[in-house]
């Protein structure tokens, strides 16, 4: 068995060559793509300066194309964007985990869905688009929030529904929005159709941005998802399908809730990618270009990132009835995406494990200054009960509470 | 102006976009864009009518009128006019739907805006109601305003999710971040022979959710106003015709017909002003039961003063309750079903209201049929209120047999 074809094509290719039978994956799925968090390797030798672009040439295996031709497997980057998305993806990890810890002491109530394990999708993602682009996904959502021009503070405050949310705690956990980012959706499957519209609008009002629309392979099988392909597709909308496929919708693998797992493809006449979720330049990789297609005019494209979340679907699962701890033990230990992007920046002399440690203890800090200041805000006063249901100024005369005596008066007649 | 008055070919909007086009050159090189917060400004018309000459019936039947500059006005028309005015004023609003564009309309009702504003403003989708509704929904969010058409509204169930959890909820829950300037139209309640599934009436459901605005409008002005309003209001609209009216005339005013006429959304209008009962009713139980006021007057000298509620949700509560301090009688007249329904809603309020020690009767509804729609016109009959019975109950509301 060669070692160099091991490397570069994977395990199967270099069994196949040797006339081995190839050890089968102790993964409930049969997963062709390559899904390590730390298989690329850099193509030259990295320059002095941070911000001076080299290039990494990404496992073979980083993704599978329908119906078009996949990126290449080499990606730019700097010293410093590495840095930036290691940092990036620490403090992400930690505000999930800080909710986490609120969510059990009762401080956030309801629901919350985290995202602990799926840090490069929305990171790497982030990366290579724009403020101009536009993003929309599911409850999962907390770490977009940040990343599309949030605060940890916004974030973690609108979850313990205090006035310093994001949504001056109206919404919750799952209805956080910004200029560019779409929220946050409670009912699954909606925010697709949501989605298209938004890139309908981009496309109507001649911006040269991309809009993506992102959903679990639980909710791939929704039929206005569908309905959602056909549309983009007949009119040639600037849309990116996102479909994070992180094996189980809630508890239900993704093998016996679709008859087709392979998300990427079911856009039917759409092309689609199927990438390694786990691989932060990967990711990156695959949007830039998903971004590139879609805003050149060549219509819309289905994008799945096969990604992994350790924790339950949210936080009243815990997410070992439907999958085996064995399962969650050996994907954070061989394939979590922080601990690759470390291995890229420690193996590769970007910078060294102080400088690592220092950021870790950083990002530990800011997100615990954030969870302290969201803890002294104060809950919102009961007079934002009676605003925003309708746009302000157009609101009827009252609006009526629970019996005829309690109302709120907006203005006289 | 003499030989606009007598022209057959309604097209106010074309009237007056050729006098946008000759007195506003100053406007014209500014952009037509009209931001959200600029809409928030613009002036409701107060129009006062003068008495009015109502047509009822299925027929187009054209009266002289003879008032200076009075003209006659299908529902269609109305509808029509509203929406190719609003799109010349605002560049974000557009038109989506089934066979809105090339088909000028299922119900015609869009004819001609795909010849004016070409494709990219007047869009014909799939078959997909949940999923173009949610596109609506979405181009909203994103800075355009869609007036999304449904088929029927019977079609939105498969988009309701969408209309009240997408549209209706986002800015509360957003915290009044991102609204949602949507409106929703098309036609509602009870046609022709269409049965069951193809006539349900839907004010009381998207009437129950705080978050959206509901409409059901009457007559050609009612209409004109009232889908005006509803493009240029920055919450998500109900529009809910009647298939029945659309070809109805009415009579239009001057004031009617002018590009910046709206009425406002949430207020109950007086069609006939009366002492002896109020009827409080909307949507095209307003001709039945103006019908209805016209016979009793006349056969028994009842005065019944009926109002349309032009509005579901907000609901006028106000006006209701003025009438019936002035009458002591209520009974609400319409199509939809009458379990937890909108006369169920008005009399529930009215009993809560200061209006109720002015009742002398227990106040009384009188609703569609508790039954699905049956096909055969002998059955059909019995499933709507009509005239006859609106009168039989009127009458016997005041002990007059």
């Amino acid at each position: 068995m060669s070692f160099s074809m091991l490397r570069s094509r994977g395990l199967r290719a270099a069994a196949r060559s040797a006339g081995v039978k190839p050890v089968r994956s102790t993964l409930p799925a049969m997963r062709f793509l390559q899904t390590d968090a730390d298989k690329s390797s850099p193509a030259e030798s990295l320059p002095d300066a941070g911000d001076k672009p080299f290039t990494v040439a990404l496992h073979g295996e980083s993704f599978h194309s329908y119906r078009c031709d996949a990126p290449s497997n080499e990606i730019s980057i700097t010293k410093d964007e590495l840095v930036q998305m290691y940092t990036t993806m620490v403090k992400m990890r930690r505000m999930e985990q800080a909710a986490d810890a609120l969510y059990k002491q009762k401080m956030i109530r309801g629901f919350c869905h985290l995202a602990i394990g799926q840090e490069a999708v929305s990171v790497g993602m982030e990366h290579a688009i724009d403020g101009d682009d536009r993003v929309i996904t599911s409850y999962r959502c907390h770490t977009f929030a940040v990343l599309r021009g949030g605060t940890v503070k916004g974030v973690i405050a609108e979850l313990m529904g205090r006035v310093d949310g994001m949504s001056y705690g109206k919404g919750g956990s799952m209805h956080i929005f910004t200029p560019s980012f779409f929220g946050g959706n409670g009912i699954v499957g909606a925010q697709v159709p949501v989605g298209a519209g938004i890139a309908l609008a981009q496309k109507y009002l001649k911006k040269k941005s991309a809009t993506f629309a992102l959903y679990g392979d639980g909710a791939s099988n929704q039929g206005q998802v569908f309905e959602s392909y056909n549309m983009a597709k007949l009119w040639n909308l600037p849309c990116v399908f996102v479909c994070e496929n992180n094996k189980y919708g809630m508890g239900t693998s993704a093998e016996r809730s679709s008859m087709n797992t392979d998300f990427f493809t079911r856009g039917d006449k759409i092309p689609g990618l199927q990438v390694n979720g786990m691989d932060i330049l990967a990711v990156k990789k695959a949007t830039a270009w998903a971004k590139e297609w879609v805003t050149s005019g060549k219509g819309p494209l289905v994008v799945e990132f096969v990604t992994y979340r350790y924790g339950g679907h949210s936080m009243s699962d815990p997410g070992t009835t439907y999958r085996t701890r064995d399962e969650v033990q050996q994907m954070r230990s061989e394939k979590d995406a922080i601990a690759g992007l470390k291995r890229y920046i420690l193996e590769w002399g970007v910078t060294d494990e102080a400088s690592l440690k220092a950021i870790d203890k950083n990002a530990k800090e800011e997100v615990d200054v954030a969870v302290e200041e969201a803890k002294k805000s104060p809950f919102p006063d009961v007079k934002t009960f009676w605003t925003d249901i309708y746009y302000k100024g157009t609101e009827p005369p009252m609006m009526r509470g629970r019996e005829k005596e309690e109302f709120h008066v907006y203005h006289k007649n | 102006m003499a030989s606009r008055a007598v022209s057959k070919v309604l097209r106010p909007a074309t009237v007056s976009a050729r006098a946008l086009s000759s007195s506003s050159t100053t406007s014209s090189a500014a952009s037509k864009l009209v931001g959200r917060n600029a809409l928030l400004t613009t002036p409701l018309a107060r129009v006062s009518r003068s008495e009015p000459k109502w047509l009822v019936g299925a027929e187009q039947r054209r009266l002289a009128s003879s008032d200076e500059g009075a003209q006659q006005m299908t529902v269609r028309e109305a509808l029509n006019s509203a929406m190719e005015e609003e799109m010349n004023r605002d560049e974000t609003v557009f038109v989506m739907g089934e066979e809105v564009a090339r088909y000028n309309g299922a119900y015609k009702i869009t004819k001609g805006l795909l010849d004016k504003f070409g494709e990219d403003r007047v869009i014909d989708t799939p078959i997909t109601e949940s999923g173009f509704a949610g596109m609506a929904v979405g181009a909203a969010l994103a800075g355009l305003r869609p007036v999304c058409e449904f088929m029927t509204w019977n079609f939105a169930m498969q988009a309701i999710d969408q209309i009240v959890n997408s549209g209706g909820k986002t800015y509360y829950m957003s915290g009044g971040n991102v609204p949602c300037p949507v409106t929703f139209r098309g036609p509602n309640g009870a046609a022709a022979g269409v049965a069951a599934q193809h006539s349900q009436d839907y004010s009381a459901w998207y009437g129950s959710v705080p978050g959206l605005k509901v409409i059901s409008p009457w007559s050609a002005a009612d209409c004109r106003g009232l889908l005006k309003a509803a493009i240029r209001d920055p919450n998500p609209v109900c529009f809910l015709e009647n298939e029945l009216l659309y070809g109805v005339s009415f009579p239009v005013t001057k004031e009617e017909l002018s590009e910046d006429f709206l009425l406002p959304i949430g207020k109950a209008k007086v069609e006939k002003e009366g002492s002896d009962v109020t009827v409080v009713t909307h949507s095209k139980m307003v001709t039945h039961s103006l019908e209805a006021a016209e016979l009793l007057e006349k056969n028994e000298g009842i005065k019944v003063e009926v109002i349309n509620l032009r509005s579901i949700r907000p609901l006028d509560i106000d006006t209701i309750i003025k009438s019936v301090k002035k009458t002591n009688h209520l009974v609400t007249v319409e199509g939809g079903f009458p379990a937890f329904g909108v006369g169920s809603e008005i009399i529930a309020q009215i009993c809560e209201s200061p209006a109720f020690d002015f009742l002398d009767a227990p106040p009384e509804r009188v609703t569609g049929a508790d039954v699905p729609t049956p096909y055969s016109e002998s059955l059909e009959h019995m499933a709507f209120p009509d005239t006859d019975i609106i009168a039989k109950v009127l009458k016997r509301h005041l002990y007059r047999q």
